[in-house]
């Protein structure tokens, strides 16, 4: 609040006796200021308000390869939600997603945690818990691809081992390909919710602990019943980072598997390419793109409500 | 007076560095003790040592006759109450002051009374059901101390409790302290760097610098005859005035300042007669030095030139030369004072402290 | 025990015994958790070490017992990616050509952003601001073809001028975010005081705020550089089939290659792929970490 004012206070020119007009306001004050914000504008503007508008809209068309086509209300969503495809895309995401999400959390949480009692080593071992995350969805995806890979992977080193029944062929078999994607995108993406967790337990005012010890509480249980709820911010934000990034979930899908086998593992993300680019149907892309959307503001919801809602705790 | 804690020869050691040096301290039953020093002196360090959340390196603690050296906090016998309230956010003042009883077992009944009564001895009943983030801190303090009381221990302890509250409320809490202490008489340890604080609410105040007890002492005499220089520096706002010179031990001493001033001191009762010649230090507050007629009848007067006034509203406060050196005196505030004016001030050394310039120890 | 320490008048350090049984679980457990986090990079090293005859064997785990640098090269120099056999290095190169520039590019514009948003806040400023944290949100897929038209309009579309582009708009967020947070961590005093001086807008951005903000210049450009090295779906839509990205390269030979699968070749071209990001990680290490927890945490 004081900041507003004070930036405010600064923005006006003190010298001027007659109050500056409106077009002395809107063009003249401050302009260099405007000058550096214009590219923060523009893009705002014309990128993350006007193509989502436009995108929107074309959804509504019947465009084929190029956005010329006529307005069809809303036919392409029902065809796409018709589609055999987009409804495998779909709920592949949801159960990858809710599984992917869980998981990452509670073992990220976990992880932190451990890092957190004062552990030897403790920068080294998270530098290994968070290089995958500087890898690329793609070199994460043909890593695993390889270790998963059933005849000469996992797989067959342990046959080779002596355990002649060994299976492990999750990335070829059409009902435990999304689980193969799991540990892919889990190992990928657990060190950094890790990185976000500790930052978060490391936030947590020190004298809560001493008095914890004071009144007696065990370890578990001052972590369970009075950390983890004073760790709802970040826990609520690292939710949404996580659950934004898996709806467009990509990269590590076509490395991994493509879609396949069959059709068995593909994601929303790779459905609008696909019909955007390959075959040539610009408006049931961009209904699908716009379903993802509508899918991100639902994940946003609970940021939101923290962010903007009434402020209590803080 | 039977000891409530008592500290052994304790030291603290976080690798090479000594932070506690082999202290002593043995706190009556009832008693309020301060540890007061600047930051950095290790009184904090003192606190957590006796509380049982920081290991010690060598030495005992004994609270309440048993050798505690090797308990856990919550086996101790004590409560505390920390700086930044350290109150549970998530949960109601209820089950703040709860929890901990909660966690250990103990009867619902029991905790019942027991937050019932420390809600009535701190006057937060309206309150139980609030979240501390809906509580004005002088509130949360409450609470924090409430947590302590439904502990039903015999010592208290205090990490600079009032430091995160505005003045107002900092010294409305520091009676209530006072108070508490009155009603409860249970032993207290109170950390803190203000030494309102500590004149106010001690019986007796430790003061503290390297990880040492320099002075253990009631206020009065911390205040009056303080050990040493640092001490004596230390306490008192403005501080003491200093004055270099020679002491001259004799059947009349004399202290001489470094400009050939003297200053018969035969009044002052010394630790030890003082022999021979040497260099020291004559303290004197500004409040003991007097100005005017009155000025004549002490041991010690002379005339000085005023160089800066500063007028606090119950008194003045004036800056001037004795001797060459600078000192500050405090006048009535219905005394007029202005720059350039020649007063004659005097002062009694028997109400001042004479130091050694080596040891800085009193003489 | 118990016996000892009943005798025993407590006095010092509790005693207490080297690995206590909670230790060894704690220990036990992030040891075991860190081997299976090294497995993929250790699987990837020494398959890329590997002839293929010893990776027909089967086992992924071996150490390779005859080393051979060949995959790599072949990998770097004439592995085929697609219809021709350049192998990596003209991926390298190119991915080269777009994270420079990109990387420069976007973190000015949000530097420059960031520190109009502190100070010179104008009206609107805070909605715009807003609104670019939300954009974050928006799945690229959504803007995708629009952003292509325009590209297009612009005539830059298919050439390494539309990725910079994009990279420029889609990193702002984020690092308007970062730079706004750390130019408001800076005393206010200081801006004021230039102000007094006379200093004006760039002047004061030049001489006085970007000197002290080597640190978040430093995490701004580890995230761009990691981030834009590490992208897949512009680099396929936008550069162009010339300026194909490593990763795209790198997928086109791995996924798309007739005939024999060479593993060992994937494999070090994989590493050569990943070479970049994790010399920067590893390098950087603690300021990759603080650039991905500040820009999450606090937002």
């Amino acid at each position: 609040m004081t900041d507003i004012q004070h930036a405010g206070a600064l923005g006006r020119p003190v010298t001027a006796d007659r109050p500056p007009g409106l077009l002395h306001n809107l063009f003249v004050r401050n302009l260099s200021a405007k000058v550096a914000a214009t590219p923060m504008v523009v893009i705002v503007l014309v990128v993350f308000i006007g193509c989502t508008l436009w995108s929107l809209w074309f959804s509504f068309t019947d465009s084929r390869s190029l956005p010329n086509g006529a307005f069809v209300g809303w036919e392409q969503y029902e065809r796409l939600f018709s589609a055999r495809r987009w409804r495998i895309s779909a709920t592949n995401l949801l159960t990858y997603g809710i599984f992917s999400l869980v998981f990452t959390m509670v073992v990220g949480f976990l992880l932190a945690v451990l890092m957190d009692q004062k552990i030897r080593f403790e920068s080294g071992f998270r530098t290994i818990f968070l290089y995958p995350f500087a890898l690329s969805g793609i070199v994460t995806g043909l890593v695993w691809q390889w270790i998963m890979n059933p005849t000469l992977g996992l797989q067959s080193t342990m046959r080779g081992l002596g355990w002649t029944n060994f299976t492990f062929d999750w990335i070829t078999n059409t009902d435990m390909v999304l689980y193969a994607l799991l540990i892919a995108g889990t190992w990928h993406g657990t060190g950094f919710v890790m990185v976000l967790m500790l930052a978060g337990l490391r936030g947590v005012d020190e004298e809560i602990w001493k008095a914890a010890r004071v009144d007696g509480i065990p370890t578990w249980r001052t972590y369970l019943q009075i950390v983890l709820p004073m760790m709802r911010g970040v826990i609520v934000t690292t939710l949404v980072i996580v659950g934004s990034g898996l709806v467009r979930t990509y990269d590590l899908v076509v490395a991994l598997t493509n879609g396949g086998p069959g059709l068995s593992s593909e994601v929303p993300a790779k459905y609008v390419i696909n019909y955007m680019f390959n075959a040539g149907n610009l408006g049931q892309a961009l209904a699908a793109s716009s379903v993802m959307l509508a899918a991100v503001f639902v994940i946003l919801i609970p940021w939101i409500v923290v962010e903007f809602g009434p402020k209590k705790a803080r | 007076m039977q000891s409530s804690v008592s500290i052994k020869d304790l030291s603290l050691n976080f690798g090479a560095v000594q932070v506690l040096k082999g202290l002593d301290l043995e706190v009556g039953q009832g008693e309020f003790i301060v540890l007061l020093g600047p930051s950095g002196c290790g009184k904090s360090t003192l606190l957590n040592c006796i509380a049982g959340l920081l290991e010690v390196s060598g030495g005992q603690i004994f609270i309440g006759g048993k050798n505690v050296t090797w308990s856990e906090p919550k086996d101790r016998g004590i409560g505390m109450v920390f700086q930044s309230y350290a109150l549970y956010p998530q949960m109601s003042v209820e089950r703040n002051l709860s929890f901990g009883l909660r966690v250990a077992g103990m009867p619902r009944d029991e905790i019942e009374r027991r937050v019932a009564r420390a809600a009535e001895i701190l006057q937060i009943q309206p309150l139980l059901q609030r979240k501390p983030a809906n509580l004005s801190g002088g509130q949360r303090q409450r609470v924090a101390i409430g947590r302590a009381l439904v502990r039903d221990v015999d010592v208290f302890l205090f990490d600079e409790p009032l430091s995160n509250l505005d003045a107002k409320l900092r010294s409305d809490l520091r009676v209530e302290i006072k108070r508490l202490h009155q009603r409860l008489k249970n032993t207290m340890i109170y950390v803190t760097h203000d030494q309102i604080e500590a004149l106010t609410l001690a019986d007796r105040i430790a003061i503290m610098r390297g990880g040492e007890i320099q002075q253990l002492a009631d206020p009065h005499t911390i205040y009056n005859k303080p050990v040493n220089l640092y001490v004596a520096g230390f306490i008192g706002s403005p501080s003491m005035n200093f004055l270099q010179g020679t002491l001259n031990g004799a059947t009349q001493p004399m202290f001489v300042a470094e400009d050939g001033t003297q200053v018969p001191v035969s009044t002052y009762a010394f630790e030890a007669a003082p022999q021979g010649s040497s260099k020291a230090v004559l303290g004197v507050r500004p409040e003991h030095i007097v100005l005017g007629d009155v000025a004549r009848t002490m041991p010690f007067s002379t005339e000085v030139e005023i160089e800066i006034v500063e007028p606090m509203g119950s008194d003045t406060l004036a800056w001037t030369r004795i001797a060459g050196q600078p000192v500050t005196f405090r006048a009535d505030s219905d005394v007029l004072l202005h720059v350039g004016q020649k007063v004659l001030v005097g002062f009694d050394p028997a109400r001042g402290s004479i130091f050694d310039a080596q040891s800085t120890n009193r003489l | 025990m118990a016996s000892i320490a009943a005798t025993i008048e407590p006095f010092g350090p509790r005693p207490r015994p080297f690995f206590t049984p909670t230790r060894i679980i704690i220990y036990g457990i992030i040891i075991v958790a860190a081997l299976y986090y090294m497995l993929p990079l250790y699987v990837m090293i020494t398959t890329s070490l590997k002839g293929l005859p010893e990776i027909r064997v089967g086992n992924i785990f071996a150490p390779p017992l005859e080393v051979t640098f060949e995959p790599w090269v072949k990998a770097w120099t004439s592995a085929c990616t697609g219809l021709t056999c350049n192998g990596l290095a003209p991926g390298f190169w190119n991915s080269v050509k777009i994270t420079l520039p990109s990387t420069i590019v976007s973190v000015f514009v949000a530097a420059v952003s960031g520190y109009a948003l502190v100070n010179w806040r104008f009206k609107g400023s805070e909605f715009f601001f807003t609104c670019l944290l939300l954009g974050s949100f928006i799945p690229y897929q959504v803007m995708l073809y629009p952003m292509v038209m325009i590209t297009a309009q612009l005539k830059i579309f298919g050439t390494l001028w539309a990725v910079i582009l994009v990279h420029t708009v889609f990193g702002m967020p984020i690092l308007t975010l970062l730079f706004r947070n750390y130019f408001a961590s800076l005393p206010q005093e200081l801006f004021k005081a230039a102000r007094v001086d006379g200093a004006g807008f760039w002047r004061i951005f030049f001489q006085i705020m970007a000197p002290m903000s080597l640190p978040i210049f430093a995490v701004a450009i580890i995230l761009q550089v990691t981030g834009i090295w590490n992208d897949f779906l512009f680099g396929v839509v936008f550069a162009g089939t010339q300026n194909y990205p490593m990763t795209v390269q790198l997928n086109n030979i791995v996924n798309s290659a007739q005939g024999v699968r060479e593993y060992n070749v994937n494999m070090a071209a994989t590493i050569l792929t990943a070479a970049v990001p994790l010399i920067v990680y590893f390098v950087s290490g603690k300021w990759f970490v603080r650039g991905i927890a500040a820009g999450a945490v606090k937002g």
